[in-house]
């Protein structure tokens, strides 16, 4: 049982949780992630760990409402318990003095990368952050990232601040600035991802990306989040969560990603039928 | 008391004539609707006429077969008296998990294969017979707590709340040490509540087993996944003196043939592991969903794919298939696995292997190019080694796959501990049926040794293992 500590809007759509697991806390490096099951009834859901403190042995995790059990979730208050934390699980990210890197997140996908940043930064790295939303209001985590970068570029799809346009134009606007740019992490929908490593690959800049393949165990017992990486087959959950993102099928893990939009719909529908009821 | 076991016991003949008695089962047209278990059990009166078949041999070679060494005739020569719970009380001096043994364990193989009675006729129906006890007892709510010795203040630590796990948790808290036991998933049981199907082996017995060993003093931990949340040397340090791994054979085996990724295609500890741990079938009451596939395709033959097959068929399949590319003779499955797949109307593709996979545009699933096979000679198993027929392919038109030819070591615990001799399989290598492992004070048992085998071997190795244990512990 842990219990929640924090469960408070980032945006609309997008929740901070702090919950108690203190061996969790101790253990976590920059890049794994946990499984939460809310309630016996509930689905296991692989979560990246956002921030952690060892010593209150607590850890963050940032979560978009996009179905029923996220929803569930962001209704939870502090006190009250998840009933199942599983971790840390992954390959931490490999985190060296690269020299100059960026760090681009997308969504709900800056939480994800933030732990990243906040690492590469404390290695020794300049750290260039790219982060966008969709708009304005949907922007999470300006001000964390702004602490840990060296330089922070800041995007919206429909210009309502600053920069107007995808995250991936403005990393083409960074290269094409002339900057040496030794590795860049990306994270965040699909669809974008796919579009950044479009942008690295003719520069031959090594980009990583981390997959949020459907999960099951997350031990390597399932196989649900296999993914092709190189022509190879891989587990998200062992083997990664991060891959060289120039050798990830994107189609793929797009296609897999949709396994059960149907179920997720009904449940969904029920969830809020039932929510609205009360 | 009944007539009829009065009058069995009369005359020596007549004792002879009663035939193994049958367990009524619920009827295939009906239990392939629903996830109940499929044979009833005994009642009372069939139980006492079937344990009076039991000869009683001076020395039974029943316990010989048995992998936990459970007093065979003592316990069924209680049933046979009428005292049920007497009969449990037998059991569990040597098998911790008696009513889930008498469900799972492959008993035509072992106890009832050596069995005198079977010589000639049918053997005694050890397994049943030990089903009806454990039922009787825990139904009984008079369960017996075993005696448990002052404790010694000495820790073990057990990875894995499978049945080699719980066994040898079972035996060391018996003996008076402080057991805690770490599981990965957010239940204890291993493949008893992940992997084997509801209508095989109700998951309220396991949790009752589990919760027995929980009174008795042993502790589990679960969500704990050693090797990520701790390490087994980190264990040690925190003071724990033993370590048992006992973590299963837990990664599948896909067969890298083209297409093997597209969406319907499951491993099948992927389907059973949503259908069974997470509740599917029950879909959306609980979250987890699974896809109901119409024409489903199990690659396999042995009891993973007929429990596969037979969720396929209860999760609304018109069309259930298992494809094995040797004959019926050479499936490693129970007969009685095959015989209920069978009569649930389960269609067997013999001499068949899927080549590749096609799909639409949306990923999915939706053909299976196989190839028909032909027996050559015999292989290193001992089976004849098939081979494909040129020119034999054909489409099977498919929406949904299991892939159920196997499982291979899940490599976090070797990767994370320095040391541990491994195998060319990524099996841990045991110096001897003690399970001592290369690194002193850790030992290993269960499919993460021997490879997928069965839960009564596992149960075996845990058993030897806590001995061992115990031996090292003591003159330490």
């Amino acid at each position: 049982m842990n219990k929640i500590l924090e469960n408070t809007k980032l945006s609309e759509q997008v929740v901070k949780m702090v919950f108690e697991a203190p061996v969790i806390a101790q253990k976590r490096k920059a890049g794994q992630f946990i499984i939460l099951k809310i309630d016996e009834k509930g689905e296991r859901i692989p979560l990246t760990i956002v921030d952690s403190d060892a010593q209150k042995g607590t850890v963050t995790i940032i979560y978009q409402i996009v179905g029923k059990t996220t929803a569930q979730l962001s209704m939870l208050k502090t006190g009250d318990v998840l009933q199942d934390v599983q971790g840390p699980l992954g390959n931490p990210t490999e985190i060296e003095n690269f020299g100059r890197v960026v760090c681009v997140g997308g969504g709900v996908g800056v939480g994800v990368v933030y732990p990243l940043a906040v690492a590469l930064k404390k290695a020794g790295n300049e750290v260039i952050s790219i982060i966008g939303s969709r708009t304005k209001d949907l922007l999470i985590l300006e001000e964390e990232m702004k602490k840990v970068s060296d330089r922070l570029i800041v995007c919206t799809d429909d210009g309502s601040y600053g920069f107007h346009g995808f995250v991936s134009v403005a990393l083409q606007q960074v290269i094409d600035e002339g900057n040496k740019i030794d590795h860049v992490f990306a994270i965040g929908p699909v669809p974008m991802m796919k579009v950044l490593c479009d942008v690295t690959k003719p520069h031959g800049i090594k980009t990583v990306v981390s997959l949020n393949s459907i999960m099951v165990d997350a031990t390597g017992m399932c196989g649900a989040c296999r993914v092709s990486v190189g022509g190879k087959t891989k587990f998200t959950c062992v083997d990664g969560p991060e891959f060289d993102g120039h050798e990830v099928d994107f189609k793929l893990l797009s296609d897999r990603l949709k396994t059960y939009c149907e179920s997720e719909r009904v449940a969904y529908e029920q969830h809020r039928c039932g929510c609205d009821g009360n | 008391m009944n007539n009829i076991g009065v009058d069995v016991m009369e005359t020596k003949e007549k004792k002879e004539k009663v035939p193994r008695q049958k367990m009524p089962e619920q009827d295939p047209k009906v239990r392939i609707t629903n996830f109940q278990e499929v044979p009833y059990g005994y009642s009372e009166e069939t139980a006492i006429m079937e344990a009076k078949r039991c000869i009683q041999c001076k020395k039974p070679a029943c316990i010989a077969g048995c992998p936990v060494d459970v007093k065979i005739p003592e316990f069924i020569k209680e049933i046979a008296e009428g005292n049920f719970i007497g009969a449990a009380k037998i059991l569990k001096e040597t098998n911790s998990l008696p009513a889930v043994c008498g469900r799972v364990c492959p008993q035509e193989d072992q106890c009832e294969k050596t069995c005198i009675i079977g010589k000639k006729g049918e053997p005694v129906a050890i397994g049943r017979l030990e089903r009806f006890a454990a039922d009787y007892e825990r139904n009984s709510g008079k369960i017996s707590v075993p005696v448990v010795a002052k404790s010694n203040g000495k820790k073990v630590a057990i990875a894995g709340a499978g049945p080699a796990g719980l066994t040898i948790a079972g035996d060391l808290i018996k003996l008076g040490y402080e057991v805690t036991v770490f599981e990965a998933l957010h239940k204890a049981g291993g493949v008893l509540v992940y992997g084997i199907p509801e209508f095989r082996l109700p998951k309220a017995i396991v949790e009752a087993e589990v919760e027995g060993l929980r009174q008795l003093g042993v502790k589990i931990e679960t969500n704990y996944v050693i090797g990520r949340t701790k390490t087994i040397d980190e264990l040690l340090e925190e003071g724990y003196q033993a370590v048992f791994i006992g973590v299963g054979a837990g990664a599948p085996v896909f067969m890298n043939i083209p297409g093997e990724n597209l969406i319907g295609i499951y491993s099948a500890n992927e389907y059973l592991t949503r259908s069974n741990l997470m509740k599917a079938y029950l879909f959306p009451e609980y979250d987890t969903p699974i896809v109901r596939g119409k024409k489903v395709a199990v690659i396999g033959g042995g009891n993973v794919a007929m429990d596969s097959v037979r969720t396929a068929l209860r999760l609304g399949a018109e069309r259930a298939m298992i494809i094995y590319r040797r004959t019926e003779v050479e499936m490693p499955a129970r007969i009685e696995e095959v015989h209920h797949a069978q009569e649930e109307g389960v269609e067997f593709l013999m001499l068949t292997a899927p080549v590749e996979y096609v799909g639409n545009q949306d990923g999915w699933v939706t053909g299976m190019k196989c190839i028909k096979m032909e027996l050559g000679e015999p292989d290193a198993s001992g089976r004849r080694s098939p081979k494909p027929i040129k020119g034999s392919e054909y489409m099977i038109d498919v929406d949904t796959v299991v892939v159920a030819v196997g499982t291979v070591a899940n490599p976090i615990v070797p990767a994370t501990t320095k040391g541990l001799e491994t195998n060319k399989w990524g099996y841990i290598v045991a110096k001897d049926e003690s399970g001592l492992t290369s690194r002193e004070g850790i030992y290993a048992g269960g499919d993460i040794v021997t490879g997928a085998a069965t839960v009564i071997l596992a149960m075996g190795a845990g058993r030897k293992s806590a001995k061992a244990i115990h031996e090292y512990l003591s003159n330490k």
